[in-house]
């Protein structure tokens, strides 16, 4: 071999790398240690570090009715083009709101940050347009904003909501760390009903379970539960957890 | 007789799934698993009882008795996906330049078409590449044939099957929500189990090599495949809401999703779309241009640094983020210094041409791969540039980042793997050489026009986008509505899909000639690959 007739003391450390080279088991654990360092330094404090999120009051999870909704953001790929993350720089406040904490999307499964503003930031949305103009701009964006470049989501207002699964998708949050109760649980498809129909007898309780929550006809068509209704009523309720004039910005920084 | 019985196994399972469930998307899965399933009990059963059992000879005359098939398969599947998620991305690149084409149907609207393009391109077009040039790379570079009989279809029709079942799953709906690990639970779970015999098949057959070293390249390659192994695990680890929903949601939530989210996703970027495109360099740069590898310290120095830095890079998409500021800078600090590891690279590949330049102007093939290492050096600069904080304030959200990862892929990784695939046909095909360099020419062409309008319609589109969002009037208030800078993207955008359009249509004549070329006549030896010339050091120089 080329590397051994040439070899003299000054090249022996790379002959120390032979071992890699005719040994795949050794390979594999060289490559495996490598590879762990920065993920383990990266990663693991996040969830230990008591200053990764911040000490808010207003957090709650998602009604059974966000919840539903959040998962049709999702489905439709809304990430893709906004995201939900204010960087804290003075246009972006300015523009948006005041700037993300940890905190807000503490309960979020997935995280939905985004990449790209192919669309406005939607970190704040709720509460900044009416839902008439929800319903007007997801069925035809361009009736109200004519350079607008969103696909028209007419489709969401024809789709019943499905119910069946409300209970499940719960759980499968609390699994991974969300505070829904069993009693949260148990009441699923009674909340979410209330929530997105008027005067509905269960809405005193849907407002003790999830303090602050919006209940009303969020579609304009009082007598369905749609896709549109659970869309709009998350899109509603993004940024609105956080009460931010009592929110005191020092007492967090990292 | 495991592989029978693990598939008629399935096959009542995913009948009851497909009976159950209450979302049609999710039973039109399972009966896509179930005709696989079904497929594979028809296909063992029938080899068992035609007795064609016996075991495949490993040599024939002291020659290694190579197996192909696999290989054959992949680089087919390559070109036809590759050529579908090209058509997708000029697709969307058009739908943001005209709106109307969403049709504002479920279907076809962007936010669903944009992971298609996404995952046709990475893991259909890539994927297929690895898969297909690991397999001939570990096998010639051994001298070994590939372990085991039907582990290696099991490959790569598993992993085609996975790419039909992410595919059709986003257009109807059904997704994580991860940018680039889109597919729900069950289709991750069935790629662990294609992956774990991809290593095992990868791993036994350099276990028969008759070569002392493993070559650089299988470095490469199994970096990528253990890699990506782990990501796929830490970013997949999702609680189905229950086992007749699709629907799924990650344990992780909020900043620490977010920091798994981009470990995973820049990971791919560096193991993917890097670690396993330079495995392709290592072994097809050398074969082509008859030269061996410039430096073999190199090559250990750059495999090292690179698999150790690229792993901390992550968090420099989450700048300026909820993401504590500690893990930014580490991000950046480490984003900054792979930089090195990657011009190693590229330096690497670009110098093994030394004593052999003249062959860039008479060979395209050749000067394909060269320019993709010229890309890939470009897009290796900018990128530590743009994890800088400040820079990234500016660019980040904008087009500027969507122009930088096509310099990367369509520059790098799709012009590496059209030159492997452009070696490769004549070789696997036993063909003399391709049926026309003439026309190689015109796809280098057509397609490098094609990535310059698309990087420097990027460039100004998300520049400008940062600058304007960023403005402010002389008396202080900000200068533009967010729809103004939406309106002011439209001629980058059209520029944009112009550019998509010469990509596509490159890759349109690529397998036009590909076709013609398999259907020319066929030679016992192609001459581009002497069949066992004298050997010389395994570091240096692919084995033959």
């Amino acid at each position: 071999m080329s590397l051994s007739n040439a070899a003299g003391p000054r090249r022996s450390l790379w002959s120390k790398h032979k071992i890699f080279e005719t040994n795949s088991i050794i390979l594999i654990i060289g490559v495996l240690l490598v590879i762990s360092v920065g993920g383990l330094v990266e990663i693991a404090p996040l969830f230990y570090l008591k200053n990764t999120i911040e000490t808010v009051e207003g957090m709650r999870p998602y009604t059974p009715l966000e919840l539903a909704g959040r998962a049709i953001y999702v489905r439709e790929g809304c990430y893709n083009c906004h995201s939900q993350m204010i960087r804290p720089l003075r246009d972006e406040v300015e523009r948006y709101g005041h700037y993300s904490l940890a905190a807000e999307s503490m309960y979020d499964k997935p995280f939905q940050w985004g990449s790209k503003r192919i669309g406005p930031d939607l970190a704040r949305v709720g509460g900044k347009y009416s839902d008439e103009w929800h319903r007007l701009h997801l069925e035809d964006p361009r009736l109200i904003v004519p350079q607008s470049i969103m696909p028209g989501y007419g489709f969401l207002f024809r789709n019943e909501l499905p119910l069946g699964e409300i209970g499940d998708e719960m759980r499968a949050n609390r699994a991974g760390g969300v505070p829904y109760t069993d009693e949260m649980i148990a009441a699923a498809r009674t909340d979410l009903k209330a929530q997105a129909t008027p005067d509905h007898p269960g809405q005193d309780d849907l407002a003790k379970r999830y303090p602050k929550a919006q209940a009303r006809d969020f579609d304009g068509d009082p007598g369905r539960i749609t896709e549109a209704d659970a869309l709009i009523a998350y899109l509603q309720v993004l940024g609105t957890f956080i009460d931010f004039k009592l929110y005191d910005d020092k007492a967090n920084i990292r | 007789m495991l592989g029978i019985g693990l598939a008629a196994a399935a096959i009542p399972m995913l009948m009851l799934v497909a009976g159950l469930t209450e979302s049609s998307a999710f039973a039109f899965h399972a009966v896509l698993g179930l005709l696989a399933a079904l497929g594979a009990v028809l296909f063992i059963g029938n080899r068992c009882f035609d007795g064609r059992v016996l075991p495949v000879p490993q040599e024939i005359d002291g020659k290694p008795n190579y197996n192909m098939g696999p290989v054959k398969f992949g680089v087919v599947a390559a070109m036809f996906w590759g050529i579908a998620g090209f058509a997708v991305g000029l697709l969307i690149a058009s739908q943001l330049a005209f709106p109307a084409l969403n049709l504002d149907l479920p279907w076809t609207n962007f936010g669903r078409m944009r992971p298609l393009h996404t995952s046709a391109v990475i893991f259909a077009f890539g994927g297929n590449v690895l898969i297909a040039t690991s397999f001939y790379v570990v096998q010639r570079t051994s001298r070994a044939r590939l372990a085991g009989d039907l582990a290696p279809w099991f490959v790569v029709l598993g992993y085609n099957l996975f790419i039909v079942i992410a595919g059709t799953g986003y257009l109807l709906g059904i997704t994580q929500g991860k940018e680039y690990a889109e597919p729900e639970w069950y289709a991750d779970l069935w790629l662990t189990v294609v992956w774990v015999v991809y290593l095992l098949v990868f791993l036994a057959t350099l276990a028969k090599r008759r070569e002392p070293h493993i070559y650089v390249a299988n470095w490469f390659y199994l970096g990528f495949i253990l890699t990506i192994a782990v990501l796929h695990l830490g970013n997949n680890l999702t609680v189905p809401a229950s086992v007749l929903s699709p629907k799924s949601y990650i344990v992780w939530s909020g900043v620490q999703d977010a920091m798994f989210q981009w470990w995973y996703g820049h990971n791919a970027v560096g193991f993917f779309l890097t670690a396993g495109f330079l495995a392709i360099m290592y072994y097809f740069v050398p074969k082509r241009a008859n030269r061996p590898i410039y430096s073999y310290r190199l090559s250990i120095i750059h495999f090292w640094a690179l698999i150790f830095l690229y792993i901390w890079a992550g968090p420099h998409h989450l700048h300026y983020t909820a993401l504590p500021d500690w893990a930014q800078t580490l991000g950046m600090t480490f984003s900054i210094m792979l930089w090195m590891p990657s011009w190693g690279g590229m330096i690497n590949g670009i110098m093994t041409l030394s004593g052999a330049w003249d062959k860039l102007r008479t060979d395209p093939v050749l000067r394909m791969m060269v320019v993709s290492l010229a890309f890939y050096g470009m897009s290796t600069f900018e990128g530590p540039l743009m994890s800088i904080k400040a820079v990234n304030g500016l660019s980040h959200y904008t087009d500027w980042t969507v122009g930088h990862v096509h310099s990367g892929a369509l520059g790098w990784v799709a012009y590496i793997s059209f030159g492997a695939i452009y070696c490769l046909v004549p070789w696997l095909w036993n063909r003399r050489e391709l049926y026309s360099l003439k026309l190689v020419n015109w796809h280098f062409w057509i397609s490098t026009l094609g990535i310059v309008l698309y990087i420097s319609a990027m460039w100004v589109a998300g520049i400008m986008q940062g600058l304007m969002w960023r403005a402010y009037t002389s008396l202080g208030f900000l200068e533009y509505s967010f729809i103004e800078t939406v309106a002011a993207m439209h001629p980058y955008y059209v520029i944009r899909a112009l550019g998509g359009a010469l990509f596509l249509t490159g890759a349109l004549i690529m397998a036009f000639n590909l076709w013609m070329t398999v259907r020319s006549e066929s030679v016992d030896a192609p001459a581009s690959e002497p069949a066992d010339a004298g050997r010389l050091a395994p570091q240096l120089v692919p084995a033959q």
